[in-house]
């Protein structure tokens, strides 16, 4: 990360702009426990279903319980599924498109395997998953992490077979290296930045997934309260306070809005072959 | 040509292979006994004992999966627990909602994005270009279920423009059904519009810089002509191959958007059917959509090859 590379990145405003919305995201969702106005699972039957108002900004749910206090909360597991699905599908990801690059007997199944799961639309294959493992926490982002690590097995599948026939490999190689060392000092270094770019996307699409996994109420338990299982609880309240999936809604099209173009200026900061006109 | 449609049709059948695979393994990781399931809490346990039997639980886990992929193939994709129908049945039931909302979104989604792309690359750079790709990002970052469910309470139940949720009833006609579609579609077509647009543009943008645009051009074409005849048939080629990658994404969104409008479609079942714990049917939903996505691809790719002579295999 060096100053040039920090003027590429926000060399378009929109990047720039994007990126400070999403910190600024994350720190309030992480600042929750301290700049919370309430407590986000105090429930008080007088304040059913308030508007928002000077006592409740963004207006409090069907117990009475206030909605930005809870959106700050909920903020903290949505950030987190979607941090630990891009961390855990790259971790899954890239040892598979390594294995299947630099195995050869391994490639073809690895392949056939990786185009298997493409095949399977994202949400679907969650479903089928969560329905498994259970709806805790982590379960939701290991499902998660499977549905997307195929993507990142591609990528590095790919970048792998090409490097590896490079000269400097082939001449590393004569010089005695081994294959762990290639793999740490040529190839991952190559791939670092499709990885990156692709991580962030991810982490985006693993929000927007969870919210909808939730929203079905196929996601995390409904007690544990995030932007989706806000939306879903506040469904059947549509019609006289709409503000109830209003705001989460907003909260998760800001977040994940913000993060696509900062993975787009990632991506034309990090490799411009990449981006071409889009 | 032929032979790589047979090598295309080969490698089609190997993917097949692994989908019908994976979505056993899935089933067999599943917790709680299938016969258990079967029979509800009332039941003793030698019930259970003889069910298992007769469902062929009680043999090798590789001759229930060799047994599993003999039925796939030949049209059996077992039996729904809490329907007691072939899954097949069950499924089919259910399709012709999805189909055409799947459809109607495409649709929807092709008029959006096509002339807004068309235009967004003919005009690039200018503040609509600008804002016409900002625009297909945030669709594609606004969750559908929430659109969906906004535009329930105000297209729908405020205005009265829009049937607000089902399918019409047990005895409602086509039309009347296809009605009850086209808010649901209109949602799921914005959504998928983004990725459209986003291949039109670039795929115009490539083609309006090639020299025979030019030469139409100072032969004293009028540019309708110029971008609706010359450009835009060979920018199309590309954006085919987008409707075979949107197809996951449409399906996703179908499963959220029928639980919005309370669709009796595929997806609706699929999420009934996690709550039920009716597993085989989980299994038929994963097997034959993903048989579908491998098998649409590969149609795209090959009319990819008649459309364009150029593309030789």
């Amino acid at each position: 990360m060096t100053p040039g590379f920090t003027r590429l990145l926000f060399a378009r405003r929109s990047v720039l702009l994007a990126f400070l919305v999403f910190l600024a995201v994350v720190v309030l969702c992480l600042l929750a426990p301290v700049i919370s106005p309430a407590d986000p699972a105090k429930m008080s039957v007088r304040a059913r279903l308030t508007p928002p108002s000077g006592a409740f900004l963004l207006g409090a749910d069907a117990y009475g319980r206030d909605v930005l206090s809870r959106l700050l909360h909920a903020g903290r597991v949505s950030l987190l599924i979607g941090l630990g699905v891009a961390v855990l599908s790259t971790l899954i990801g890239v040892t598979l498109g390594l294995l299947a690059g630099f195995v050869r007997p391994l490639d073809a199944a690895l392949s056939r395997l990786v185009d298997a799961m493409m095949a399977f639309p994202d949400i679907l294959l969650a479903i089928a998953l969560v329905s498994i493992f259970g709806g805790s926490v982590f379960n939701v982002m290991l499902a998660l992490s499977i549905v997307y690590a195929p993507r990142f097995a591609r990528i590095s599948r790919a970048s792998t077979l090409v490097i590896r026939e490079l000269a400097f490999v082939e001449a590393a190689r004569s010089l005695g290296s081994g294959t762990g060392y290639i793999i740490r000092n040529h190839v991952l270094r190559n791939i670092v930045s499709p990885v990156i770019v692709q991580a962030t996307f991810i982490f985006a699409y693993a929000m927007l997934a969870e919210a909808g996994l939730s929203f079905l109420g196929v996601g995390v338990d409904p007690s544990i309260p995030t932007w989706g299982t806000m939306i879903n609880e506040g469904r059947q309240y549509i019609d006289t306070a709409a503000f109830l999936i209003l705001f989460p809604g907003l909260a998760i099209s800001i977040s994940v809005l913000s993060l696509q173009i900062t993975g787009d200026g990632l991506r034309d900061a990090l490799d411009p072959k990449l981006s071409k006109e889009l | 040509m032929w032979r790589y449609v047979l090598k295309r049709l080969v490698g089609l059948v190997v993917v097949v292979f692994f989908v019908l695979t994976i979505a056993f393994v899935i089933v067999r990781l599943a917790p709680g006994d299938p016969a258990a399931l079967l029979l509800g809490p009332d039941a003793t346990a030698a019930d259970a004992a003889s069910l298992r039997e007769r469902l062929g639980l009680e043999r090798p886990i590789f001759l229930q999966y060799l047994a599993f992929l003999g039925g796939a193939v030949t049209g059996d994709l077992g039996q729904s627990i809490f329907f007691n129908q072939p899954v097949t049945q069950v499924l089919a039931q259910r399709a012709e909602p999805t189909v055409f909302l799947a459809l109607f979104s495409l649709l929807f989604a092709v008029m959006i994005a096509a002339p807004i792309g068309i235009y967004a690359a003919y005009r690039r750079g200018s503040f609509l270009d600008q804002g016409a790709v900002s625009l297909a990002m945030l669709a594609a970052s606004v969750p559908s279920f929430w659109t969906g469910l906004l535009f329930q309470r105000y297209l729908a139940t405020d205005l009265g423009w829009f049937p607000s949720s089902g399918y019409g009833g047990p005895d409602a006609g086509f039309l009347e059904r296809m009605r009850h579609l086209m808010l649901p579609s209109l949602v799921l077509g914005i959504v998928n519009s983004a990725l459209i647009l986003r291949f039109t543009r670039a795929s115009m943008l490539d083609v309006l810089g090639e020299d025979y645009i030019r030469t139409a051009r100072s032969k004293g074409m009028g540019e309708a002509r110029v971008i609706l005849r010359h450009a835009l048939k060979n920018a199309a080629i590309p954006i085919v191959t987008v409707v075979g990658l949107t197809f996951a994404l449409l399906v996703s969104g179908a499963v959220v958007t029928e639980r919005v409008f309370n669709l009796p479609g595929m997806g609706n079942l699929v999420v009934n059917s996690v709550l039920r714990r009716d597993y085989p049917v989980i299994q038929g939903t994963l097997i034959v959509v993903a048989t579908l996505y491998v098998a649409i691809n590969l149609a795209v790719d090959l009319l990819y090859a008649v459309i364009d002579r150029r593309v030789k295999y």
